[in-house]
């Protein structure tokens, strides 16, 4: 057991894979149901009534003050109750939601806050539609003003999913401690783990930083 | 099986100062580090910059959790012998804090206008007196805000040291709830304690954004 030996651990790379595939999964569908939750969720906190703003402001509150294991032991363990026995990956992906979907409200409400009401009011003033207003002079700039706090998210998520491996969600993580079980050499598959995380992040990064010069080409101040 | 009772909240309300010793053991060793990478990052110099900005996209690019058991398992192949858990859990947490406030500081030292460090050198003072007296105050007020904000994510963080048994809130949280079975009960209570700790520092910070942008 001397020296950092990898080809051991290699012969479970197949396993490695399938978690590197889950945790892809597993990041896209809470991005999907989190985004979601985000846009309605700021929407109903500008322009909602007064209940859902408080309502809202209440559960974007609880969920960024508290961890997000403690909010997966919660689902995980509540969801039985309901007589709802969802397998582990399922919890993860509701829980992640939740908690994904109130940074994405707080991320789309401070865009939405970054338009000032005269842009607005000289959209209006230039006889477009209504439709053409909403696109081109609230979506797009306030879309350009979250991307940067959006794309870390994001990243934050992907890094984040690692914490299902404690309810035997079958992703990354998950998939290491398997192999650690199997073969007893933890430090090198925990760092072997770690470097496909940073893999992975850095070629998310790269993605973000691409794409963020395409979708947004026009220039910043005229 | 019994049922949660007072004493099991004490042994929450416990457990919390291990949360806390571990955020100010993090703060503690992660500030001196956390403001060397900072000026790494802002030196002219390109290999300490270079230096610096590895150490931040590799600490931020894999989990909290990666991060643990890295030191877990690793600190003890270094040193050659069994080290206490406390203590490769400290050191990942140092390495954790100390990579977001070197961004943060960061941040804070170039948003200080370049002129300021013009007027500082013609008081003739040296370099370290320059950010000393003239930047370091300047930035550590712009940087106040995110630094509370970075203090909350610290604290929800050690959650995840209950993965390697150390016995701080969320993992006696996990026992009680074994010996109780009512994980419901017990977590909520668990979360109540964090939600407690975590929410007046987060309005705090809001108050110092409010306040630095009021100024400005």
């Amino acid at each position: 057991m001397t020296g950092f030996n990898l080809s051991q651990i290699l012969h479970y790379q197949d396993l490695f894979l399938s978690g590197v595939l889950m945790t892809a999964l597993l990041s896209c569908i809470v991005m999907f149901f989190g985004s979601i939750i985000g846009i309605l969720g700021a929407v109903g906190v500008r322009w909602g009534p007064r209940p859902v703003q408080y309502a809202l402001r209440a559960y974007v509150e609880v969920i960024r003050n508290t961890p997000g294991l403690i909010q997966l032991f919660i689902v995980f363990f509540v969801l039985p109750s309901f007589e709802l026995r969802l397998p582990p990956f399922h919890a993860a992906a509701i829980a992640f939601s939740i908690y994904f979907g109130a940074y994405a409200i707080e991320i789309i409400r401070a865009g939405l806050d970054s338009i000032p009401r005269s842009q607005i009011e000289a959209g209006q003033c230039l006889g477009i539609t209504r439709w053409e207003v909403f696109r081109h002079v609230i979506c797009m700039p306030a879309l350009r003003n979250i991307y940067p706090a959006f794309t870390s998210q994001i990243v934050l998520l992907v890094l984040g999913t690692s914490i299902a491996s404690q309810i035997s969600a079958e992703e990354l993580f998950y998939m290491g401690s398997f192999v650690e079980s199997r073969t007893y050499r933890s430090f090198e598959v925990y760092t072997f783990v770690c470097a496909i995380y940073l893999v992975m992040v850095l070629i998310l990064k790269t993605v973000f930083a691409a794409g963020g010069r395409i979708l947004f080409r026009w220039p910043a101040h005229d | 099986m019994r049922a949660f009772s007072g004493s099991d909240l004490i042994y929450l309300l416990y457990a919390l100062q291990w949360t806390v010793a571990l955020v100010v053991i993090a703060l503690a060793m992660g500030a001196p580090l956390g403001l060397a990478l900072a000026l790494m990052r802002t030196s002219r110099r390109r290999l300490p910059r270079y230096i610096a900005m590895v150490f931040i996209e590799v600490v931020q690019g894999v989990p909290l959790l990666g991060l643990l058991v890295f030191f877990y398992f690793g600190v003890p192949l270094l040193a050659g012998r069994e080290v206490a858990p406390v203590i490769a859990v400290s050191i990942a947490f140092t390495a954790y804090s100390a990579s977001f406030l070197g961004q943060i500081w960061r941040g804070g030292i170039e948003a200080v206008k370049g002129t300021q460090w013009d007027a500082a050198a013609c008081l003739g003072i040296t370099k370290w007196q320059q950010f000393r007296y003239v930047i370091g105050p300047q930035a550590f007020r712009m940087s106040l805000p995110p630094t509370v904000g970075l203090l909350v994510q610290l604290i929800k963080g050690t959650s995840l040291v209950s993965i390697v048994g150390f016995v701080e809130l969320t993992r006696a949280g996990q026992i009680i709830s074994a010996a109780t079975f009512q994980p419901l009960l017990v977590y909520s209570c668990v979360a109540v304690i964090y939600f407690s700790v975590c929410l007046p520092l987060t309005h705090w910070a809001r108050a110092l954004e409010g306040r630095l942008n009021g100024a400005a």
